[in-house]
């Protein structure tokens, strides 16, 4: 049972199939905070993808030997939930669930001071609860989210985002659709702060040019998700800033 | 002059605070002569140093802090104890034992089980090891009455209030003992269940507000109206809220 | 594990473009390549890059072909660090690092199409040819990656199909053979990176010191068919472009290694 293949993906005014242009993103938006029991959590939708990301630590590790001496041992574990796509999906973990955890792991590592905790373990957990392609870099936005919710020291946040080529045009943020029938995919997660690429893949086929041109366009893609990470991070705080204003306070007035 | 943000902003981890020569304070770090916040929280300059009061984070040991933890384990030679930090903490026999620790006379589960609550101090601390506790100092040893809080560490300083202000005033409001664990738990004893239950109202509103003035003001305020009210409801039984 | 003052001498090298072996930063270490030589399989090759050994065996099974290709063979990767390549390997399933080496030797050959899977249809829809690449690794000196994916190439154009004809709806072997159908030859460039140097093919002493890597997978004209980051490091995006240029340069010289024109 699978999807019929569109016509077109891209039609002559340049538009794609959901509308959008070639460098827009799907419309995104986060929420943090949502799980009660992790010290850290925050919920992602960009298109149809939705992702949950909860992070518990910096705690002791078990099993114990794993702990290192040094620093904190970032464990990370990308899951798609069997409904999350078109086909069920076993729950048990995939090869590519299994590779997506390492390359996600090493992506956010290089932002957290694992330095400052030794012998603890920060564990990540990135649930996919729907699929549409650009998975693994939602995740990664989310997770980054989730670390700050958890008041982990970061050097920053971790924005990710994929470009990639679809009928022979370079377009950013691809869906599943675009993603099968288009001829490259690159995902790219980076450190704003650092001007850092810290995830990198790639599987398709680009000319040396096209690969240079999707690496800009996948790093404006990422600065646009990194403003609205930090305004999830804003709102969350905002509300409890509900009346407060720049000046010095009178007490009278006040509403409970 | 080299800073990004108004005091009192709210800021978040990589967000770009100050450059050259100004010094790096709590929950920010300096690099290539940038300062960036590491975690979310409101950001403050004060003279050359800037630092972000964080509005999330977790407790971490500090040596001379006192705290409030939970006996997890009984072992050998002491106690396993949770203390909300990244790290569990080590209460020894020795530590809690005015004399001599005798393994084959002293049951340490009769002094202490899996369960208890205790106030202690930490006395030991660094990144090779787990924290060390005592208990022996005055008003240390097992939680036996009152309730327990729990609150974001971050927002403890604000409970204390200035030179122990605010928490003097809700002792004084409720008629409460309160202990204060640096960790974000606090113990409130009160002569009834009413009267504990106003001091939790206060700090729960404290949390809430801890980043806005004129607080130590309002939580006052707050509690001559409740029990104001407290009065009117006198001979109504009610249910009070829970805490752990 | 080496020794910490042996780290900061490699480190040190490097940001003096040296390297502690007396390669240019650009060089890749001496390539063996045999083929052939396990007859059972249906193609093998063994790569020594250095003194990193994998050895790669191709076998073929009939089977269904995937219901969204129908008419298609089907290609599948999997590669094993064996206990013996390495004091870090342990025996078990597959772990993390040998499912990475597997897909990304995988992307290489797939995303470049280089077997023609639409010659290994044997009843359409139904019936197709099942290529199984096995990597084994059998001494880890660092680079992983290239050493596997020029094995894996090697085996593949080395690898004999069996002539066969479909009567009445059964396969019937014939005589002889012929080679499996390569359309293209995918090289995989690994560069390491330290502070602002890039590497290419790290010795395992290099990798330990390393910041972080970046493979990037060559087809033979010249165009990007695969990358990987991995490590903890991450590159800046003019590192990035870099090692792509010199990813496209180094793939021609290692190319000519296993494909003779």
């Amino acid at each position: 049972m699978s999807q019929k293949k569109p016509e077109k993906l891209i039609d002559e005014n340049d538009i794609r199939l959901d509308g959008r242009k070639f460098n827009e993103m799907r419309p995104t938006k986060i929420e943090v905070g949502i799980l009660a029991n992790a010290d850290g959590s925050a919920y992602i939708e960009q298109g149809k993808n939705k992702i949950l990301a909860a992070v518990y630590g910096p705690r002791e590790t078990h099993p114990k030997h794993l702990a290192l001496p040094d620093r904190a041992l970032l464990r990370s574990r990308y899951h798609m939930a069997p409904f999350s796509v078109q086909e069920r999906k076993s729950p048990a973990p995939s090869r590519r669930e299994l590779e997506l955890s390492k390359v996600i792991r090493e992506s956010l590592e290089p932002s957290i001071f694992t330095e400052y905790y030794p012998r603890t373990s920060i564990d990540l957990f990135i649930e996919v609860l729907q699929a549409d392609g650009g998975t693994r870099c939602a995740g990664i936005t989310v997770a980054s989210v989730a670390l700050a919710d958890a008041g982990i020291p970061m050097r920053d946040l971790i924005s990710a985002c994929a470009a990639g080529k679809v009928e022979g045009r370079l377009v950013l943020d691809l869906t599943d659709v675009e993603d099968k029938a288009g001829e490259a995919d690159m995902p790219l997660a980076y450190q704003p702060s650092a001007n850092a690429i810290t995830l990198l893949q790639m599987d398709g086929m680009l000319t040396g040019e096209e690969f240079e041109q999707a690496v800009n366009l996948a790093m404006e893609g990422c600065k646009q998700v990194s403003q609205i990470q930090k305004d999830a991070l804003r709102a969350k705080y905002t509300v409890a800033k509900e009346g407060e204003g720049e000046k010095e306070e009178t007490e009278e007035g006040e509403e409970e | 002059m080299p800073v990004f943000y108004e005091r009192r902003q709210l800021v978040t981890p990589g967000d770009l605070l100050a450059e050259n020569d100004y010094v790096p304070g709590e929950n920010t770090h300096k690099e290539n002569g940038k300062i960036y916040a590491t975690r979310v929280g409101l950001v403050n300059y004060e003279d050359k140093r800037v630092y972000v009061v964080a509005l999330k984070s977790f407790y971490e040991p500090l040596i001379g802090d006192t705290v409030i933890g939970k006996v997890v384990e009984v072992t050998l030679g002491g106690w396993v104890t949770d203390i909300r930090a990244p790290y569990l903490a080590m209460l020894r026999a020795s530590d809690a034992l005015e004399r001599p620790f005798k393994p084959q006379k002293d049951d340490l589960p009769s002094l202490f089980d899996v369960g208890d609550l205790l106030i202690a101090k930490i006395v030991a601390y660094d990144r090779t090891r787990d924290p060390l506790l005592t208990v022996l100092e005055r008003g240390m040893g097992k939680i036996t009455r009152g309730q327990i809080m729990e609150i974001t560490p971050a927002k403890i300083p604000r409970v204390i209030g200035k030179q122990g202000s605010m928490v003097t005033m809700i002792k004084q409001e409720t008629g409460c003992q309160i202990t204060i664990g640096q960790n974000g738990r606090i113990l409130i004893s009160g002569k009834s269940p009413e009267d504990e239950r106003l001091a939790v109202m206060a700090i729960r509103k404290i949390e809430q507000e801890a980043h806005t003035t004129g607080l130590t003001d309002r939580v006052t305020e707050m509690l001559k109206k409740e029990k104001g009210n407290k009065e009117v409801k006198e001979n109504v039984t009610e249910e009070t809220g829970k805490t752990d | 594990m080496a020794s910490k003052v042996r780290q900061k001498r490699i480190a040190q090298l490097i940001s003096h473009e040296k390297r502690l072996d007396g390669r240019e930063l650009t060089d890749y270490r001496e390539v063996q390549l045999e083929t052939g030589l396990i007859e059972r399989a249906e193609g093998s090759a063994r790569v020594r890059l250095g003194k990193t050994e994998v050895l790669v065996g191709v076998k073929f099974e009939m089977g269904e072909p995937f219901p969204d290709t129908p008419n298609e063979g089907v290609l599948t990767v999997n590669a094993e660090l064996v206990p013996l390549a390495s004091p870090t390997f342990e025996p078990g399933p597959p772990d993390e690092r040998s499912i990475e080496l597997a897909r990304v030797v995988d992307r290489g050959i797939r995303e470049s199409k280089a077997i023609a899977t639409d010659e290994l249809v044997i009843e359409p829809g139904k019936k197709v040819f099942v290529v199984f690449v096995d990597v084994y690794v059998l001494n880890h000196d660092g680079n992983l990656i290239d050493a596997s994916s020029l094995a894996a190439l090697a085996a593949l154009l080395n690898t004999k199909m069996f002539n066969y004809e479909v009567k009445e709806g059964e396969v019937k072997i014939k005589p002889g053979y012929k080679p499996l159908p390569i359309r293209n030859y995918p090289i995989a460039v690994t560069l390491a990176k330290f502070n602002d140097k890039l590497v290419v093919d790290p010795g395992l002493d290099e990798e330990e010191v390393m910041d972080a890597r970046l493979t990037i997978t060559v087809e033979k004209d010249g165009k990007i068919c695969a990358i990987q980051k991995g490590g903890y490091g991450h590159f800046t995006a003019e590192q990035v472009v870099e090692a792509s240029k010199i990813a496209r340069q180094k793939s021609e010289e290692q190319r000519k290694l296993v494909v003779k024109e």
